[in-house]
């Protein structure tokens, strides 16, 4: 994308973001007299004046053959799916570059600037879509907006002023990347990375407090009025669990795409020169969403615990119900991005012929694998109203009941992430011989450990889910996600420390790596699209028919819960949007490099 | 171009398989649609809406139907209020201030001792002490309007004058229905004492237990769970022997969660 088209979207944006500024403190105009007029009668017993507004369905302005709620979550989706994008890739960016220049290897910084490349043409697309979000809130939700607006003005000048920091600190990182080289320069180009990087976490943290708002609102009084501290609103109960799980999300994202990106890029590459570099992109990236990937279920149950925390209503809504078969997707996608993810490394271990050794192993891998995988499937004890009851029969799975608990899922999970780790590792000594005197001990411990984790992981998730009679059985999680993270680390640094000085017996050729692993990379991407669009439908469904929960009531023809299907279908809808746009935003990376030659075109030519 | 429709296919047809298993491979539930949102906005109801809401909540939150139906013989039925009210004022052993059949049921609500309907005093009392709990009480928790919808309501199906005024204060509260779901119930007893199983079974965990229901102490020997918990869901569906239908409240399905209901089933089951 040029700079020019570049800087009109964002001219675009800012114009909206202008509009929205405006529309907190003189109302929108569009609402109906009743709900007005209730609002400035609540303002009168309310010192502060903002309380929330009770609507009719009459309140919401409709447009004929268009399905409001349709729109506003769409706009959503695809502005997070981009946000999410284009605040990853400045991250690990940043840590590539800085990797470079420790270790004085070009390729890590020529990867860096690609990787940048993609997504400064993605930027602009995510401020065009938060302006279609904003633009569609306030035409389809004028009074929530104008509630959101009013109690969060301070936060939402702050937001416009970094954006401004953002754009220009990512502009001055991407165009400057050449001519801030070497030495000095480099580091003041480091500098703006991290300024970049800093702009658009704060960014995100904002609008997280803006949306956890909505979830466990903070600063109110009982009747829903705001008491006028911004802060106490903005760092609500749910703010920082969604804050670490999106931020990291967001690097298993962001990761995730630009190995797609690459492995389109080795597919179509010509060259070996071109194939290996692509390859070693594909992998770098890969190798970031995995390490992301890792923590993501921990963080994931942070966040649900946090929500128990806040109202145990809203766990039970969010674990039991129909949102417990939600849970079941959720796992079905997982499970494939576990899989891919360990398939990718398998398939890559054709780089170098030393692996020839490990292959007997990976197939008892994937049976472990495959068996966590169908247990974490297995579906939850549900907690349905009894008229889904009576429709189900029941709410124990038919066959796999004691398996539907959670610490049987647990379980599962810790397990399929521990062996994804020993994919990893098997992966890392692929093209090595240890030639430390200690290698048997050194091997003996690893498996020792690796054992011992896995036993004490069994015991707890035994233990807590079939012994123990709590009514939410989460108590194993904590230590069996310890043990996990132990074993994990200190079988990396053992590995690491008997690697020192090893001998290579077969070098890793990059670019030798079967076309297969690159649809793996495609389904990391694509899966993980889909998963982050259906836990964007869980979080906001958790809400039920409220906009904020408790305080301000969804009395919208559209505030019932959409069954899964429904859901699934818009989720799928906006993944195919999204991956057209996505594909736009790369081709357009790639024409702008182009240059053509027409033939006798201009004067100068005929002549 | 090959390699992008290949791509494309491949993410594509990733994506119908999502789609696919979404709809197909699990249960479609339609969830439950919003609760009406009820709000009592007194100042604009009419008496008849009013009596309308006593109504509800007779019936309902206020549980008054659960001791006062022609089944269980629990309490003497409210069909005759007018005759009835006049004698009870009048009785010896009549202890309240009440002087009006508005100001009797009233009484009668907060402080149901004042007078007992004789054979339908606490056992062991000699008809002194009324088993009829205070409902601006316990779960129950009526507020002053609420009591006086209900009173309105009983004025109304007994045919006589309503002479309550509809409160004009704003501090009349929405009804709690609208508060939101409630908090789940942590123990099986907390749930047989709230939902007064224990008024019409016996189950062992208190010391007045009725008998208008079987009872449930060995329940376990006879009966299976599913057929428990169809007893719960659809009392009707099974009529237990020497006993009526239409005795057991059918709506335990829309008041209890399903965790709850689970609870039940489980400690129902495992009483031997
Ligand atoms: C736990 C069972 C129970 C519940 C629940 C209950 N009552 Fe009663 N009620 C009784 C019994 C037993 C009596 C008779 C003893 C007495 O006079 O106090 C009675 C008496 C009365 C009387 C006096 C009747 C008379 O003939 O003098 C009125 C009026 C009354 N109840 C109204 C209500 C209303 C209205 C509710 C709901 C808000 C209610 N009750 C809930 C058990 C109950
Ligand atoms: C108003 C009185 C009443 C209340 C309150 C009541 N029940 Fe019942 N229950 C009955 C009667 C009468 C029967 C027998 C008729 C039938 O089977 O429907 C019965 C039947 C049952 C049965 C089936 C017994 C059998 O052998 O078939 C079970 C189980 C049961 N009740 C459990 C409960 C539980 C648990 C609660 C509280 C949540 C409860 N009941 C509340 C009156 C009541």
């Amino acid at each position: 994308m040029t700079p020019r088209r570049a800087f009109r979207l964002l001219g675009t944006l800012l114009l909206l973001a202008f509009i929205f500024c405006l529309v907190p403190p003189d109302g929108t105009g569009t609402g109906s007299g009743a709900a007005l007029a209730q609002q400035s009668a609540d303002a009168q017993t309310a010192a502060t004046g903002i309380a929330a507004p009770k609507l009719t369905a009459e309140d919401y302005p409709t447009i004929a053959g268009v399905n409001a709620r349709v729109v506003v979550w769409l706009a959503a989706q695809l502005h997070l799916w981009f946000a999410a994008f284009v605040l990853a890739v400045p991250i690990f960016v940043f840590i590539i570059e800085a990797i470079g220049m420790w270790s004085r290897d070009r390729r890590y910084d020529d990867m860096a600037y690609e990787f940048i490349k993609i997504s400064i043409a993605a930027y602009s697309l995510t401020a065009v879509l938060g302006g279609l979000l904003v633009f569609s809130l306030i035409v389809f939700y004028p009074h929530l907006t104008q509630y959101l607006g009013a109690i969060f003005k301070e936060t939402m000048f702050y937001y416009a002023l970094l954006f401004f920091v953002e754009s220009a600190a990512l502009y001055l990182y991407y165009y400057g990347w050449h001519w801030l080289q070497g030495g000095f320069r480099k580091w003041v180009h480091l500098t703006i990375g991290l300024l970049l990087n800093a702009a658009g976490t704060t960014l995100m943290f904002l609008a997280n407090g803006w949306l956890t708002f909505m979830m466990s609102p903070a600063g109110i009084d009982p009747s829903g009025a705001f008491t006028g501290d911004v802060w106490t609103a903005l760092h609500n109960h749910l703010w920082n669990p969604i804050n670490i799980h999106r931020m990291v999300a967001n690097v298993a994202y962001g990761g995730s795409i630009v190995g797609a990106y690459a492995a389109f890029k080795f597919l179509s590459a010509s060259g070996a020169k071109e194939k290996a570099h692509y390859d070693w992109m594909g992998y770098t990236a890969n190798f970031i969403a995995i390490c992301a990937l890792l923590p993501l279920p921990f963080a994931g149950y942070y966040l649900a615990a946090e929500i128990y925390a806040y109202s145990q209503q809203m766990g039970i809504t969010l674990m039991g119900g129909i949102f417990a078969w939600l849970f079941i997707i959720q796992a079905v996608l997982i499970g494939t991005l576990f899989l891919s993810a360990n398939y990718y490394l398998w398939c890559g271990m054709a780089r170098s012929e030393g692996a020839a050794r490990y292959y007997p192993y990976i197939k008892y891998i994937a049976v472990v694998l495959i068996g966590a995988f169908l247990v974490w499937f297995t579906p939850h004890t549900l907690v349905l109203t009894n008229e889904e009851l009576k429709a189900l029969g029941g709410p124990y799975h038919k066959y796999l009941g004691p398996l539907g608990i959670m610490p049987a899922k647990n379980t599962a999970v810790n397990v399929m992430i521990l062996f994804t780790a020993l994919s990893f590792l098997l992966y890392r000594r692929a093209n090595r011989v240890v030639t430390v005197p200690w290698e048997k001990a050194g091997n003996a411990v690893q498996v020792a450990l690796f054992s011992a984790g896995i036993v004490n992981i069994f015991f707890l998730g035994i233990y807590h889910g079939y012994f123990t009679n709590t009514v939410y059985k989460v108590a194993s999680s904590i230590p069996q996600v310890i043990t996990t993270l132990v074993v994990i680390a200190v079988s990396i640094l053992i590995d690491a420390m008997m690697y020192r000085g090893a001998k290579e017996v077969a070098p890793l050729r990059w670019g030798r790596v079967p076309d297969r692993a690159q649809y793996a990379l495609f389904l990391l991407a694509v899966a993980f699209t889909w998963l982050m669009g259906l836990m964007g439908y869980i979080r906001s469904g958790i809400r039920q028919h409220w906009h904020v929960v408790g305080v301000f009531r969804d009395n919208s023809p559209d505030a019932f819960t959409p069954t899964l299907g429904y859901a699934a279908n818009v989720v799928s809808v906006g993944t195919m949007i999204f991956m057209a746009m996505v594909i736009f935003v790369f081709w357009l990376s790639q024409i702008s490099g182009v240059k053509r030659e027409p033939d006798g075109y201009w004067k100068e030519q005929r002549a | 171009m090959k390699i992008f429709a290949a791509v494309i296919l491949f993410s594509l047809a990733t994506i119908g398989f999502f789609t696919w298993f979404s709809n197909f491979g699990i249960p479609q539930v339609t969830p439950a649609p919003p609760p009406k949102e009820e709000v009592l906005d007194l100042g604009a109801m009419t008496m008849d809406q009013f009596a309308a809401l006593g109504e509800r909540i007779f019936n309902g939150r206020g549980t008054c139907k659960l001791c006062h139906n022609p089944v269980g013989g629990r309490a003497p039925l409210l069909d005759k209020i007018g005759e009835v009210v006049p004698t009870r004022l009048n009785a010896e052993n009549y202890k309240g201030k009440a002087s009006d059949v508005e100001s009797y049921l009233y009484e009668s609500m907060v402080d149901s001792s004042a007078y007992v309907v004789a054979g339908f005093g606490k056992a062991g009392t000699n008809d002194t002490v009324s088993p009829m709990p205070n409902v601006t009480g316990g779960s129950i928790k009526l507020s002053d309007a609420e009591i006086k919808s209900v009173i309105a309501y009983l004025q109304k199906s007994n045919g006589l004058e309503i002479t309550v005024e509809i409160p004009k204060d704003a501090e009349a509260a929405p009804e709690t229905d609208e508060a939101g779901p409630r908090e789940p119930f942590a123990t099986v007893e907390d749930m047989f004492t709230e939902f007064a199983c224990v008024g019409c079974h016996k189950l062992g965990v208190g010391e007045e237990e009725g008998d208008i229901g079987p009872d449930l102490r060995q329940i376990g020997t006879l009966r299976d769970r599913d057929y428990l918990r169809r007893s719960l869901l659809d009392p009707n569906a099974d009529i237990a022997k020497g006993f009526e239908p239409d005795a057991m409240p059918p709506d335990y399905g829309q008041q209890l969660y399903a965790v709850e209901l689970e609870m039940i089933v489980d400690h129902l089951a495992g009483l031997k």
